[in-house]
């Protein structure tokens, strides 16, 4: 696809930049300080060009950026000991969603996430991040071991969508997010949604849901895949860049909409031209939003948390 | 006098229109089940066809200035006209065999019954006056799936209506849920498949991913049945299929059966 580059385009002389830096940080010169800064300068002013005139699409090129982080970089980078728990219970492990404990902060929490590769053997083991309905599922599992200790939920968002398959309909794919739904909306501890990259659909929603939805500057979250709905309402692929128009995906748009709670800023050029900031501004929002909801009593957050998606949608009443 | 009689889509046989009106909407050679529309279904299902409408104060609107090769506000329009509805469910008190429930009955006319801020509203509401008076729920599903003209709106609505149903639990009142051809994506993956008793009509599509969709994925055809109601019944995704003759019957049945009230 055409336009999926544009992006790669935009960004080429910021790449640049990035490798020299790179390049005098393993080096032994002098004046590494100096030379990086300026470089950093370099990136700023690039950006500041490029980012105003960003359009939807490269927002969603940007959020499934092949570079960019991953649940796995940013549960390493917040977390300490954290221990992956396998497994639904029922069928199998899926490994597009990855589940677990980490010491965050100070106390233990949940870490669940859509988990995608990054070389093309690990993009099909992780089937790109798409789950089955077994991955939902120990999602779920885990969430409520989070609740029987009393540990917040920490959820990581970054797929195309729930896998279209057949086995995956066969052991109820829409089961199991609705299943999960039903569960989070009943969930005793606190639960905090971070959209790191893509927020397709209701492959996203599953474990996309709770307390507290952040997303970063640069991802997105939609009803539908832009592709999808090209295909479906313009019935032309060509079509992709208004559909993401039309779709209202940005992360200012559903702040504008009340769907979330924060945008997280992201570095100049993009989550992935500097991850460890990007991993600064997640972990200081997780934790602000954390506390503001460790402070409140389960009933509390469980009144609050129905009226969020109570209020959310748009109608007249006469 | 060519529109007295029809092709079964299904068996090809020509057949008179009234008989088919007259069996429910059932064809009378091959037990296909033609899709109803909302305001048919509650005449059918309710007592001696009662129904009161209720929430129809609330519409439509276009709230992102969605724009394919139609505007969205005019899809809106074309659709309440050809459907006379203001959107793709409607919520009527009623009672079944006495028992005095709430029924959303989805309406496939308008815009594929898909789910926006509309519907996952009165799907709240429904769920909340049955709480607030201790009524049963029966939704009867037939959907396309969440409505993209609305974006992440209509994609909150899955959250929305499942917080709602999920109420329904802990006060322990009843949720039937009854999935219809078509009744897919956002829907099936929301309050449609969160009854306490899940039933389908005969041969209807159920699924999350669409056949088309998952066929150009994994590039196989898909296998005969797939996705079907009996295909779900299997895997053990509903408690049964029922024909729609035999559905008031069934309703009043597992309500009296939750309920705790033997003749
Ligand atoms: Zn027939």
């Amino acid at each position: 696809m055409k336009e999926e580059k544009d992006f790669y385009k935009l960004e080429k002389k910021i790449v640049l930049f990035k490798e020299e830096i790179e390049k005098i940080q393993s080096s032994e010169e002098k004046d590494k300080k100096t030379k990086i800064t300026r470089l950093q300068r370099e990136i700023e002013r690039e950006w500041a060009e490029i980012s105003p005139s960003l359009t939807p699409l490269n927002i969603v090129q940007m959020a499934r950026h092949p570079q960019r982080p991953y649940t796995l970089d940013y549960i390493d980078y917040l977390s300490e000991d954290f221990m992956e728990l396998h497994g639904d219970r029922r069928a199998a492990d899926d490994p597009a969603i990855v589940a677990g404990f980490g010491f965050y902060r100070g106390r233990t929490a949940a870490f669940i996430g859509h988990q995608k590769g990054r070389t093309t053997r690990k993009r099909i083991e992780r089937n790109f991040g798409q789950a089955n309905p077994e991955g939902y599922r120990k999602a779920l599992r885990v969430m409520k071991l989070a609740e029987k200790f009393h540990f917040p939920v920490i959820t990581l968002i970054d797929t195309p969508g729930a896998y279209p398959g057949i086995q995956a309909e066969e052991r109820g794919q829409a089961e199991a997010i609705a299943c999960n739904l039903k569960e989070i909306s009943q969930l005793k501890v606190p639960v905090v949604n971070v959209v790191i990259g893509e927020g397709g659909s209701g492959g996203a929603l599953a474990i996309g849901v709770g307390d507290a939805i952040l997303m970063l500057e640069y991802s997105f979250y939609s009803v539908i895949s832009p592709e999808g709905c090209a295909a479906i309402l313009w019935k032309d692929q060509r079509a992709v860049a208004k559909a993401a128009e039309n779709l209202k995906i940005r992360a200012q748009d559903l702040m504008d909409l009340g769907i979330i709670d924060k945008i997280i800023p992201e570095p100049p050029g993009g989550a992935h031209i500097d991850s460890q900031q990007t991993f600064k501004n997640v972990d200081k929002e997780l934790n602000l939003t954390l506390k503001r909801l460790e402070r409140k009593t389960p009933e509390e957050r469980l009144e609050e948390r129905y009226r969020r998606f109570r209020e959310i949608g748009v109608f007249i009443e006469k | 006098m060519a529109n007295l009689w029809t092709r079964c889509n299904n068996c090809r046989h020509i057949i008179y229109k009234q008989d088919i009106l007259e069996n429910l909407s059932v064809c009378p050679a091959c037990n296909f089940h033609f899709r109803l529309s909302a305001l048919d279904r509650l005449r059918m299902l309710l007592d001696e066809g009662q129904y009161n409408l209720i929430d129809q104060n609330i519409f439509p609107v276009d709230p992102l200035g969605f724009e394919d090769s139609v505007k969205y506000s005019k899809r809106l329009e074309e659709s309440k006209n050809r459907t006379s509805l203001a959107d793709a469910v409607l919520n009527a008190e009623g009672t079944l065999g006495g028992i005095p429930v709430i029924i959303s009955a989805m309406e496939f006319g308008f815009m594929g019954g898909s789910m926006g801020s509309i519907v996952g509203e009165k799907i709240t509401r429904a769920a909340e006056k049955v709480l607030r008076e201790r009524l049963s729920l029966i939704i009867v599903s037939c959907s396309g799936g969440a409505r993209m003209q609305e974006g992440a709106l209509s994609l909150m609505q899955l959250m929305k209506t499942s917080s709602a149903v999920a109420k329904l639990n802990e006060a322990g009142l009843p949720f039937i849920s009854v999935l219809t051809d078509p009744t897919t994506g956002g829907v099936t993956a929301s309050f449609a498949m969160l009854g306490d008793i899940n039933i389908a009509e005969p041969n209807a599509l159920i699924g999350f991913a669409g056949p088309r969709v998952i066929e150009q994925t994994i590039k196989e055809k898909l296998p005969k049945g797939f996705q079907s109601s009996e295909f779900l019944l299997r895997h053990g995704m509903l408690d049964d299929i029922v024909e729609r003759k035999n559905l008031r019957p069934y309703l009043i049945r597992a309500l009296r059966l939750l309920l705790n009230r033997p003749q």
